[in-house]
């Protein structure tokens, strides 16, 4: 049986980035030119508390490979309180998710700051790293969503 | 089906030298929607700006993507161009292909294979955008103060000498909070009645200032810029436009047995009485639960004799409505009470004291007359004993987690003052840090030590026994020569720790501002907007928001005035248009989603529905747009999905996350 | 082999105790009444725990001193708790000597069918670590 000359696994990665600390701390990596693969896409949203667990599951359905929310540290929330629902919704789904074998390490909750585009560019590049030896997310994918 | 124009951006060759501009100019146009595409060396410029035009208004473009910088730079600049157009602002969509991909990626390929991803999925959501239109509130020209301290008085003097008209609502009879209180201020040791008065005058007799004493916010309704008070005015029993401040009242008055509030309870007044000599308005109130003439229907002596003919038996409450632009909440603080620290034998002994006690016995209008004695015998102490953080740093449920901050200086204040006036007194201070950041303060403390000779012990005090002989067995701990020390003391001073007045928690319910768990107002911003409340049009002076000394205070004043003013100088609020809302044949009103909101903006009507010719009656969430800021967590929240978030919908974040996983 | 880590541990364990909580205010050294009685002082357990000090603090004569009359824990405004760590000491002393006390090569002298056979296991539950 002839060996299948497999490609780099490139994974898909989505991140939601909420507009006043998480986006701002990617432009700051942008500007700051500090590298991370480019398998992160970043939404925008006004804060990580909009992001509906829905939003993940249809990621994970339409083929990713790993969903990132970024938001603003605890208690520097620009709506003062958005993302504690963020870390009490996400805690819940990802350990859902977890048991139905969509594995913990897929999913992600961190707090980026403005200021941070340092660690932004770190976050995404540990999360890359640890999508690409997870390998390729079967669970939850719509096989008709995925390319012939 | 949206006609979708894009331009992607060269940004010189900040973009072009990584990403493939012209495939991605190519790729986009492939794209469902999209009539055009093009690329330019610089969108922002007044050429590029001036391309985005010709072109929504030659092809008839009712959406346009611009793959340029982060929309944090340039979102403005194509908005603005596009309404130029007579395109509809929120009509655009930015794909950030500078910071987010070119500045990151070296690959040629592989940048420009993510800025097309970044375009369509840009694109996808522009294709369900709808033009949105902020709307518009008007302002009411008039500030309410809540508080009339140092903070309200300083907060009301800025707004009303910009040109607006401010109300203070005052609790007690007279104006001057804590501040009058006082009898010297750190690190200058002015007094303190010297420099307060002249500002409570100047209030007072502000033009553009109105202020009610004696009384208290009882309704909020309404949102920024249109906030309607109703104000309760309590019975004064005294016409404030007769009364002309004589005091013979208040000196004939035989119920004196009242402790008095102002004095902390040292000594006592009349029923009928003003808090103190320098009071404003200089009008007295009637202590109902003390009167005479109130609780047996004998007596009147006062309204004998007065005779200007001011006191009024009958007068009854009054409600007060009135609208304002903006409200500052300035209610200042209250010492903790110190009954559960039996340790420290508060309640045992009357030689034990609270340090705002002891201002009271310091000041010269106090209950001793500025002398310096124990309240049990009136001799004078020779030996007193300060002890630090009494309920503060607790993080058990007698105290308070946090550092009550002023606490350091005012007792190295009075131990200064003490040594200075009375130089036999040896003056012991306990304390676990001295934390004096602020300027001229450490000077201050030292200067307390090396010059006053005042014993700063680094330990804790761990129990005050009074002994037969009248005196105090003060234990504690001496850390850094580690023994524990007996002193017989003669009065014991406890720096108990200051908590947010409590009346804040039923004031924050009102105006639907958020609290802490300690009752401090939350900021909207805790390093950027540290005046302004998350609730729009709330602003935030003095100690209600954290505890701080008076020069923060007059400062914080200051800054709550001018976000005051800038709001109030506004002819028409334009809110964001990127709101929540509730669609109505979704919604069951179930409350989930006004539960989550930092705001208070969403509220509940019964509303008739025609759901697929059914009409009835329901109950629904409405989104006050004023009030909203399009944070989201509703829609989140809502279990039936009926809550969307305009400019994000779920349906648009859904089609960006379908454009990038494709 | 018992290291002053797993003895620090091991103390923290058993008296619930997060000796990190401690501000070094001193209000438990203040409050203690066998203080004068005492080598190493009420406010200085935490800290020898926490800097695994602890063949000091066994071999202290605090560690008999101490009333466990808990005015410390009582006052603590950080709810460190230094008389539990004390007690945890104690216990930790107590449990090592019982290595001495009683060793399983005894065992068959010592049975006899009158003793339940609990008796030893809880015995050595205590005696031996």
């Amino acid at each position: 049986m002839p060996i299948e000359t497999k490609e780099e696994f490139r994974p898909k990665i989505v991140a939601f980035c909420c507009n006043w600390c998480s986006y701002a701390g990617a432009d700051l990596a942008g500007s700051s030119r500090l590298a991370y693969p480019a398998d992160v896409k970043i939404i925008r949203v006004p804060c990580s508390c909009r992001v509906n667990p829905m939003f993940v599951l249809r990621a994970f359905e339409k083929g990713a490979d790993g969903v990132i929310l970024c938001g603003c540290h605890p208690g520097d929330c620009h709506y003062s309180t958005g993302n504690y629902y963020t870390r009490r919704r996400m805690t819940l789904l990802f350990s859902m998710l977890d048991y139905i074998g969509v594995e913990n390490g897929r999913t992600r909750v961190e707090w980026v700051s403005a200021a941070e585009g340092v660690k932004f560019s770190a976050t995404m590049n540990d999360f890359v790293a640890k999508i690409r030896t997870l390998g390729e997310n079967v669970r939850l994918e719509d096989i008709r969503c995925k390319k012939q | 089906m949206q006609r979708i124009g894009v331009f992607v951006c060269h940004c010189g060759s900040n973009i072009a030298a990584t990403v493939d501009v012209e495939k991605v100019v190519e790729l986009a146009r492939m794209e469902p929607g999209v009539v055009h595409a093009e690329d330019y060396q610089y969108m922002c410029s007044e050429a590029g700006q001036a391309r985005i035009q010709a072109a929504i208004e030659k092809k008839g473009l009712t959406g346009i993507v611009v793959c340029s910088c982060s929309p944090r730079m340039h979102e403005t600049t194509f908005r603005k161009a596009a309404e130029r157009a007579g395109l509809n602002p929120y009509m655009v969509e930015i794909a950030n292909i500078r910071e987010h991909c070119s500045w990151i990626h070296k690959d040629i390929e592989e940048a420009t294979k993510k800025a097309v991803i970044l375009a369509r999925a840009a694109i996808a959501k522009v294709n369900l955008n709808t033009p949105l239109k902020p709307g518009e509130s008007r302002v009411t020209k008039r500030a309410l103060v809540i508080g009339g301290g140092i903070a309200g008085i300083q907060t009301a003097l800025d707004i009303a000498d910009a040109g607006y008209e401010v109300d203070i609502v005052e609790k007690t009879p007279s104006i001057g909070g804590r501040m009058s209180q006082l009898d010297k201020t750190f690190p200058t040791l002015d007094c303190s009645a010297c420099i307060l008065t002249p500002k409570m005058v100047e209030a007072g007799a502000h033009e553009k200032i109105h202020i009610y004493t004696y009384s208290e916010v009882e309704k909020v309704s309404g949102f920024v810029g249109d906030f309607t008070v109703d104000i309760r005015k309590k019975a004064r029993s005294v016409d404030m436009d007769k009364c002309t401040g004589c005091g013979v009242c208040q000196e004939k008055c035989p119920s004196k047995k009242t402790p008095s509030e102002f004095n902390r309870g040292l000594n006592n007044r009349s029923a009928i009485y003003t808090p103190f000599a320098q009071a404003i308005p200089n009008v007295p109130v009637i202590d109902r639960e003390a009167c005479i003439k109130f609780k047996t229907g004998k007596c009147g002596l006062c309204a004998k004799v007065c005779q200007a003919g001011a006191i009024d038996y009958e007068q009854q409450d009054e409600i007060i409505t009135e609208k304002y632009g903006a409200i500052v909440v300035a209610t200042g603080f209250d010492v903790i009470q110190l009954d559960s620290y039996d340790e420290y034998a508060y309640s045992q002994s009357k030689d034990v004291i609270t340090s705002l006690e002891l201002e009271r016995i310091m000041n010269a209008a106090g209950p001793t007359k500025g002398h310096l004695e124990r309240l049990s015998d009136g001799r004078a102490p020779k030996e007193i004993v300060f002890v630090q953080c009494v309920g503060s740093r607790c993080s058990d449920d007698r105290g308070k987690s946090y550092c009550s901050k002023i606490c350091c200086m005012y007792t190295a204040k009075h131990a200064m003052l003490i040594r200075d006036k009375y130089p036999d007194t040896h003056v012991t201070v306990f304390y676990i840090d001295v934390r004096t950041p602020g300027k001229n303060f450490d000077e201050f403390y030292r200067r307390a030590a090396e010059e006053y000779g005042v014993d700063y012990i680094k330990g804790q005090v761990g129990k005050v026994l009074p002994q037969p002989d009248g005196s105090l067995l003060v234990q504690g701990a001496d850390l850094l020569d580690n023994r524990q020390l007996r002193i017989k003391a003669d009065m014991v001073v406890l720096a108990a720790a200051i908590e947010p007045d409590p009346s804040v928690r039923r004031i924050a319910t009102m105006l639907t501002a958020s609290i802490d768990t300690n009752n401090f107002l939350t900021e909207a911003h805790p390093k950027l907007r540290p005046v302004e409340s998350p609730t729009a049009g709330v602003f935030l002076s003095g100690v209600c928001q954290g505890p701080k000394d008076i020069p923060e205070t007059v400062a914080q004043a200051g800054a709550a005035a001018v976000k005051a003013i800038g709001l109030l100088a506004k002819d028409k609020l334009t809110t964001n248009p990127c709101t929540a809302h509730s669609d109505e044949l979704l919604c069951n009103g179930c409350s989930t989603c006004a539960n989550v909101c930092p705001y208070g903006a969403i509220t509940y009507e019964d509303r008739q529905v025609n759901d697929h010719g059914i009409r009835e009656v329901r109950r629904l969430a409405v989104v006050n747009n004023a009030l909203c800021q399009g944070c989201g967590a509703c829609t989140v929240a809502c279990p039936s999905g009926a809550m969307d978030l305009q400019g994000f919908s779920n349906r648009q974040i859904i089609a960006e996350v379908d454009a990038i996983c494709r | 082999m018992n290291t002053p880590r797993k003895q620090a541990g091991l103390i923290r364990e058993i008296s619930g105790v997060n000796p990190y909580k401690c501000m070094k205010c001193g209000k438990c050294s203040a409050s203690c009444p066998s203080y004068d009685e005492m080598d190493i002082k009420p406010h200085q357990f935490v800290s020898y725990v926490l800097h695994e000090n602890i063949e000091a603090l066994a071999e202290s004569r605090s560690l008999w001193k101490c009333l466990s009359c808990f005015a410390c824990v009582e006052r603590c405004p950080r709810d460190v708790k230094p008389g539990k760590l004390i007690d945890a000491v104690r216990q930790l002393v107590l449990r090592q000597r019982g290595e001495e006390y009683l060793s399983p090569d005894e065992i068959p002298e010592l049975l006899d069918p009158e003793i339940p056979q609990q008796l030893l296991v809880s015995a050595f539950r205590r005696y031996r670590r």
